[in-house]
């Protein structure tokens, strides 16, 4: 998708006045937030094996290029085979050349935001492949041409009707009478346009929620089973995955799986979670012929060492944006990248470069309420913080902004002329304020005053103020 | 309320960080401080030196300033036992982040970090170090209390304020749905974004009207302003104010931005 995060603060205007995704935005704040309560409330070890999922995935990232290592050997023992992808063009062409190979004409793919992020629906279809999205939401937006707007509810900016009005344009083969008022009625119609297309799929894509060293398997999490009939019917499968999704062993694989669909849906466990090694062997029943992992860095491993490193613990369960006040306001679309939210304020500028994504890590008002629910621990505002270094660093800033930063900071690192200027200054704005003790609008406050009054000062400060007090005290002096 | 080990020792000598905005734009704030934690047993020192925190630089990522100011603080109050401000965020600043800013620097790390130990927020230090119960204050009229989010999030404020609220005589504590959401304030965010904080305050202002309280309370300015500036543009007739104001029992002064519509 064209990287649009530097035009957010436009992307966000247009959002709070859409009133079609404003309604929409209303259920991921009352969906979300209490069913992910209500299940951490519900486990008193919660916020144990959140540290226990943040320690495995921080001893990963301090040994990734052995546990990689030793992750290929199983695959290929396994029989499948691993392709390492250090650019999302690699990745691209790593999957065409397999899908040419096998002469397909039509991929199935379950959700996956890594085959997002490198664009791979755009180049197959260029190259005269069918991609067709397996996951509901995934593909209502195919069908819409839009990209996810969340990592885990990819079309939870649209509302039902709208859906239904989708399906009634593209579905023009089925009874124009049909009842499609339920939810579930549109379920049920995107399965049975769906089975269809599996059985005509040549290859299957999906990407990975882990990939697991002890045993080279691949693993997802899903609750519709799209992904486990994508992997399995189409006569190869190929895993898109970005190189920090190892886990050392089943048993880690366990213990985060024990957070993930918590803080992602509030359920226990996704309905499938569906494990993969290699293709199909002569005993199994069913299974592709091929198996194919693609390992994408894509900037990934630039980050280990760096203050950026931690981002790496993330298993996208989606949580930190669902609690954040700013998506709440704007949803998915408005952050202009691949990955919306806290995650992806600080991953974005990672991936695609401080330059073009800087007003991401930018737009927070560092509540925390990410790093207060994300089961990894990621210092979410933290880091958001540091992009802001950067970008300080870099003077990357708007003009105006770094002016009265550095105007404002050479008087709070002078006391005396600080308070020389503000004690002559707040007694003339407090009577200005008058008696209603407030401004609807005033000079360089246009910011402030746009929305909301200005509340006007007391009067003297309370530097002033207590200076006098003191004078008045004569043990005091 | 000061218990007798208290009495028998020092006073504990505190230093109040009024933090910029009480200076400039509610003193009353900072007397109220000063009532609140004299009450407690201690003795209140201001020193002249103080300006802010530092966040505005901080947040904007503009660590050399941070650093210096950092620096001018701690010169200024490390001697005291205690170092209170009547804000979340800027005692988080001190408390939380001030060490980091060091890094890398032991002789000033370790300075920042022993001092970072003796800086709470004034509520949880009058709850939790000072041990106060009542702080013998009324008022006829209900409240209902915003959790500002360093506050609640980096330093644990949360029952604090409202065990003692809960002992105010004749106020009556009615929640509002989603206390512990953002105001939208944010600092520069509130103007660099100002229609997404906007939006993030209408609905925390609905959320307040909601509550039928007549009074706002919470314990950081920044949130207060942005809140009552809000609130008195929709013509709401709750009253804001500072938690320190009520617990104090000092609320004779105008509300903030005034009362009424
Ligand atoms: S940053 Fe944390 S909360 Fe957000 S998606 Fe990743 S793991 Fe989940």
């Amino acid at each position: 998708m064209e990287l649009t995060s530097n035009r957010f603060k436009q992307n966000a205007s247009k959002a709070l006045v859409d009133a079609q995704l404003q309604k929409a935005l209303g259920n991921v704040e009352k969906g979300f937030i209490a069913k992910r309560q209500k299940s951490a409330d519900a486990l008193p070890e919660f916020d144990a094996l959140r540290d226990n999922a943040r320690d495995i995935k921080n001893h990963v990232l301090a040994h990734l290029d052995l546990y990689l290592e030793a992750y290929e050997t199983k695959v290929t023992a396994a029989g499948g085979h691993v392709h390492w992808a250090e650019t999302a063009e690699d990745a691209r062409r790593i999957v065409l050349d397999i899908c040419k190979r096998v002469g397909a004409r039509t991929v199935t793919k379950g959700k996956s935001m890594i085959t997002e992020e490198i664009a791979l629906n755009d180049h197959l279809t260029a190259n005269g492949i069918e991609p067709v999205e397996t996951d509901l939401g995934e593909y209502i937006i195919q069908l819409r041409g839009e990209h996810p707007s969340h990592i885990i509810a990819p079309a939870v900016h649209l509302n039902k009707d709208q859906v239904e009005s989708d399906f009634r344009r593209v579905h023009t083969h089925l009874d124009a009478g049909r009842d499609l008022s339920e939810p579930v009625s549109l379920l049920s119609e995107a399965r049975e346009v769906l089975r269809q297309r599996y059985f005509a799929a040549d290859v299957g894509i999906t990407g990975a929620n882990f990939l697991i060293a002890e045993t080279g398997t691949s693993v997802i999490v899903t609750n519709e089973g799209n992904g486990d009939l994508t992997q399995t019917l189409g006569k190869v499968h190929v895993v898109v995955a970005s190189i920090e999704k190892i886990v050392p062993t089943l048993e880690d694989t366990s213990q985060i799986l024990r957070v993930l669909a918590r803080s992602a849906t509030g359920q226990d466990m996704s309905v499938y979670t569906t494990f993969s090694t290699g293709p199909k062997r002569p005993e199994d029943p069913d299974g592709p012929d091929e198996y194919h992992v693609v390992l994408l860095d894509n900037g990934r491993s630039a980050m280990l060492g760096t203050e950026y490193q931690d981002m790496l613990r993330c298993i996208r369960c989606g949580a930190c944006m669902n609690h954040c006040p700013v998506y709440h306001a704007v949803g998915g679309h408005a952050y202009g990248s691949v990955y919306p939210g806290p995650m992806g304020a600080v991953l974005t500028p990672s991936l695609n470069g401080i330059d073009e994504t800087g007003q991401l890590p930018n737009a927070s008002t560092f509540c925390g309420r990410c790093e207060a629910v994300c089961p990894m621990r990621i210092p979410l505002p933290k880091m958001m913080r540091h992009w802001r270094e950067r970008e300080f660093e870099r003077n990357l800033q708007p003009a105006v902004a770094r002016y009265g930063l550095k105007a404002w900071a050479f008087f709070a690192k002078r006391p005396k002329l600080y308070r020389l200027f503000a004690g002559m200054g707040m007694p003339v704005l407090s009577m200005m304020g008058g008696a209603s003790h407030r401004f609807r609008s005033l000079p360089l406050a246009g910011g402030w005053t746009k929305y909301r009054d200005l509340p006007a000062p007391e009067g003297k400060t309370f530097q002033q103020q207590w200076a006098e007090r003191q004078s008045r005290k004569p043990e005091a002096a | 309320m000061t218990s007798n080990a208290m009495n028998a020792a020092k006073r504990p000598q505190v230093g109040l960080f009024a933090t910029c905005l009480v200076d400039l734009f509610r003193p009353s704030v900072g007397f109220a401080s000063v009532k609140l934690i004299e009450d407690a047993g201690c003795d209140v020192h201001v020193p002249v030196a103080q300006t802010c925190c530092g966040q505005p630089a901080y947040n904007s990522g503009d660590r050399a300033d941070t650093r210096e100011i950092a620096e001018q603080v701690i010169e200024a109050f490390e001697g005291f036992d205690f170092v209170v401000a009547p804000s979340g965020s800027c005692a988080s600043m001190l408390k939380k982040h001030y060490p980091g800013l060091f890094a890398g620097d032991a002789a000033w790390e370790d300075r920042a970090r022993k001092f970072s130990e003796k800086c709470h927020e004034l509520v949880s230090f009058l709850a939790d170090v000072m041990m106060v119960r009542n702080t013998g204050a009324s008022l006829e009229g209900s409240v209902t209390y915003h959790d500002s989010c360093s506050g609640l999030r980096e330093l644990g404020v949360r029952e604090q304020p409202r065990k003692l609220l809960a002992q105010v005589r004749g106020a009556d504590l009615k929640e509002m749905t989603d206390s512990d959401v953002c105001c939208g304030f944010g600092g520069t965010f509130c103007v660099k974004y100002s229609d997404i904080s906007n939006a993030i305050v209408t609905k925390k202002v609905t959320n307040i009207d909601a509550s039928g309280a007549d009074m706002l309370l919470a314990g950081d300015l920044g949130c207060l302003m942005n809140m009552a500036g809000k609130l008195k543009r929709i013509g709401s007739k709750v009253e804001v104010r500072h938690v320190a104001e009520v617990l104090a029992g000092m609320t004779d002064k105008a509300p903030i931005a005034g009362g009424g519509k």
